[in-house]
């Protein structure tokens, strides 16, 4: 057993809060291979990116490794001096980050920042030398115009290139270790294939071991050898790819692999005189004039149903939102609330039209004002809308927070900082209750959270859809969440709806074109998914 | 103010609470404090200190002592209230350029803009040869050329507050510009304003010493530190420090608050360390 590259043993990794110190990771135990890729799953908070930080022998600000060794390539990394440490990074460890845009350095050009590493900090090879490297790199991360991308800076490139170009950086010294903290998190599904299997490529062809970070059961399923589950710092289980996702042992995992089986049941189709609740005509939208952002938009929500806008970012779906809110009128189209027209500005709106159309937005912390309470923030639009006061508005609070499943007598006086991702949401949900909408706007609420988490918000939804009768608006990139949920689908792409009918319809080929796309790049919990998919594109 | 808060606050915000506390004491106690009256002739004109006269007598022969004491209560109650002034005005202008934006953001900004291109201590001095020199005068004057201050700083934190999910679901819930403002806006940014207070106020009482300095501020009799500099400066040519004295009032009370204002800047911004 010669060949371990990394073996870390009993780690324990403390966070500070105040004065005192609470785990992030509790006795770990990880054994990686040469040119093994080993996946890393679990929640935010299960010290998935701690772990990974650790690999290379480094811990954040506020945090320090309090026991363990961590043994790399036959050296103990923790008693190292830190000169010695920053030796081995980037020559032999390297790191590829979450958000390539945030990490790489917009004054500088791509190539520049790629043969820091090798050249200047490492002293390898020369500047030309590392140059053709990177060229050469670039082309094998299928980078488009490899021997010119370089020469551009980090805003002239596309998020998933950027993250092929981090990738390429980080194989400028042609490391034995990568750790991979979440690469594709933030890209749309369609940029994420390509850049897993730029990955999965370069890594393989230079037998280079990896760690991959991600909370994506399906993505980990197409990367890795052997998957690692955490949960709170410690270790669930690990197994092969295959034996994981075949047979989880652990109740944590088993309910992890089942969130994906959620499915909302086929609900009758409304009639041909049924009036929608909200009805979008022919909408075209747009910021600047003459550019429009949304173009001929139509489709209807019916009573009851959920009506899922699926596209990639720039798609149009928000700007979407943002024209049923009244906040951009729409310069061609109207908007129909239960067969009357909506005022397109949101300044000639009756209290009652706004108080219909409620909206939840994506991002829970900056939906919530973090200086008001909990009664306050649910309290205020029913105040407002529904004019309570007094015990009855105390009483309508409590009903709302017993909605969304938060005990009342705990919660009613938190602040939005002293709740968890999901509760925050929640109360995202119960504000919109609040005022007793007949439509919902849901932009990406579940997209923020953990799967478990989201699984759970789906479901409070769809409760919340049968015993009032809601309608939702429900604007996603992901399309699990879209067969989770979904009545009726509108696909966009750039501005344009290119199909759309009822969920049932839209899962059975034939597809427009571009649905078929994203239907195929949604990766699946079977290991040689990726693998599939790239050959059936060869055959196309 | 939390007692606990304050437990741990560092001893240098401690010592500038208790230096303001004592000038706030002899501000508002000034009457039964000081030994003398503020525009009593007491003894000769410059008597040496000790004796009779604790710190000497000025150049008409009044307590320096007393008139230090009362001038805590004029120097520092006009710059307070010339301070709140600049910063009403300051801080709703700021909040509304930065909620409605489009024009009332370009009009307001270009004319703060404007008022800052001119240098403040000339364009004081303009002003108030114009109006006239007297208190409220001078305290209009200083607020506004203070206020420009405030309402930058205002406009520039509020605007990354009106950006945020939450004032946008109170307008799309309809809410007045009043409410969005009061209720989901500045509590947001109270921090940073309440700081930025505390450093205006040093300014404003070097403003109002500079301009009563140059005799357009407070008017003889009335005990304030900076014309008490400059009616007694010639004492300094005799090797005496007098004259200091009222300067090292201003100096010591600047400093406890700027000692304050880093502990709650400190606070506000999360730093740990």
């Amino acid at each position: 057993m010669d060949d371990i590259l990394l073996k870390i043993q009993d780690l324990r990794i403390e966070g500070r809060q105040g004065k005192t110190w609470f785990t992030i990771v509790d006795g770990i135990n990880l054994e990686l291979r040469k040119g093994e890729v080993l996946g890393l799953i679990g929640e935010s908070g299960a010290g998935k990116s701690t772990l990974g930080l650790a690999a290379m022998g480094y811990s954040r600000d506020g945090t320090r490794i309090a026991g363990g060794s961590i043994n790399f390539d036959g050296t103990d990394l923790l008693s190292l001096t830190e000169a010695g440490r920053r030796d081995l990074r980037g020559r032999r460890i390297a790191y590829v980050a979450q958000s390539a845009a945030a990490c790489f350095n917009p004054a500088h050009r791509l190539i520049d920042q790629f043969t820091e590493a090798p050249v200047q900090i490492h002293g390898l090879e020369d500047k030309a030398t590392s140059e053709k490297h990177a060229r050469e790199l670039y082309d094998q991360m299928h980078l488009p115009d490899p021997d010119g991308i370089g020469l551009r800076y980090s805003h002239q490139v596309s998020g998933g290139q950027l993250q092929r170009a981090m990738t390429a950086m980080a194989m400028s010294c042609k490391p034995d270790l990568i750790i991979f903290d979440e690469p594709t998190t933030a890209l749309d599904v369609t940029t994420q294939i390509e850049v897993l299997t730029a990955i999965r490529e370069v890594v393989r062809k230079f037998n280079t071991a990896a760690i991959y970070i991600t909370h994506d059961l399906a993505v980990v399923a197409q990367m890795a050898d052997r998957i690692k589950v955490l949960l709170q710092g410690q270790e669930v289980e690990e197994a092969p790819t295959e034996e994981m996702l075949a047979a989880p042992k652990e109740d944590y995992t088993k309910s992890l692999w089942a969130v994906r089986s959620f499915r909302s049941e086929p609900k009758p189709k409304p009639g041909q005189d049924d009036v929608p609740v909200v009805r979008v005509e022919n909408v075209t939208a747009e910021y600047r004039p003459g550019e429009p952002v949304v173009k001929d938009l139509s489709f209807d929500i019916h009573h009851g149903r959920t009506v899922a806008v699926v596209g990639e970012s720039g798609s149009g779906k928000s700007t979407a939102a943002k024209v049923m809110t009244g906040l951009l009128p729409p310069v061609e189209g109207r908007l129909l609330l239960d067969g009357n027209e909506l005022p397109p500005s949101l300044a000639n709106r009756t209290k009652d039209h706004l108080r219909e159309v409620q909206m939840i937005y994506q991002m829970a912390d900056t939906a919530l004002n973090p200086k008001q309470t909990i009664r306050r923030i649910i309290g205020r639009p029913i105040q407002f809308y529904l004019g309570l006061q007094g015990k009855q508005l105390e009483e309508r609070i409590r009903d709302l927070l017993d909605a969304i499943e938060l005990e009342p007598d705990t919660y009613i006086d938190r602040l939005p900082s002293e709740l968890s991702g999901g509760q925050k949401q929640r109360i995202g949900i119960a504000r919109a209750l609040a005022a007793e909408p007949r439509c919902i706007i849901c932009d990406e609420v579940t997209s923020a959270l953990d799967q478990l988490v989201a699984e759970g918000i789906l479901r409070l939804l769809k409760r919340l859809q049968d015993k009032r009768g809601l309608s939702y608006m429900f604007i996603t990139h992901d399309l699990a969440t879209v067969q989770a949920i979904a009545d009726d689908v509108v696909v966009m792409q750039k501005g344009r709806v290119v199909e759309q009918g009822p969920k049932e319809d839209m899962f059975q080929p034939p597809h427009h074109p571009y649905t078929d796309t994203l239907l195929r790049s949604v990766p699946q919990m079977e290991p040689d998914w990726l693998t599939r998919t790239l050959q059936k594109r060869e055959e196309a | 103010m939390k007692i606990g808060v304050l437990k741990d606050a560092p001893k240098t915000a401690i010592l500038g609470l208790v230096i303001i506390l004592i000038y706030a004491v002899l501000g508002i106690f000034a009457g039964q404090i000081a030994p003398h009256g503020e525009t009593e002739i007491v003894g000769m004109e410059f008597e040496q200190w000790g004796g009779e006269f604790l710190l000497g007598t000025d150049n008409l022969g009044r307590d320096m002592l007393s008139r230090l004491i009362y001038g805590a209560r004029n120097s520092v109650g006009i710059a307070l209230a010339t301070t709140a002034l600049a910063f009403s005005i300051g801080s709703v202008l700021g909040l509304l350029a930065a909620t409605l934006g489009g024009w009332v953001d370009q009009f307001l900004s270009r004319f703060v803009d404007m008022l800052i291109a001119i240098p403040a201590l000339l364009f004081a001095l303009l002003l108030l040869t114009i109006f006239g020199t007297g208190i409220v005068n001078m305290i209009g004057v200083i607020a506004v050329l203070e206020m420009t201050r405030v309402f930058r700083l205002t406009r520039a934190v509020a605007m990354n507050v009106v950006v945020m999910d939450y004032v946008q679901a109170a307008r799309l819930r309809g809410e007045g510009l009043w409410w969005q403002i009061r209720a989901e806006i500045l509590p947001n940014i109270a921090a940073p304003l309440v700081a930025e207070f505390g450093l205006r106020f040093c300014f404003v009482f070097l403003a109002v010493s500079a301009l009563s300095f140059l005799g357009l501020g407070i008017q003889p009799p009335t005990a304030d530190w900076g014309s008490m500099v400059r009616a007694n400066a010639a004492l300094i040519t005799f090797g005496d420090i007098t004259p200091l004295l009222p300067a090292a009032a201003i100096a010591v009370l600047t400093i406890s608050i700027n000692f304050v204002v880093d502990w709650v800047l400190h606070c506000a911004s999360g730093l740990k360390d």
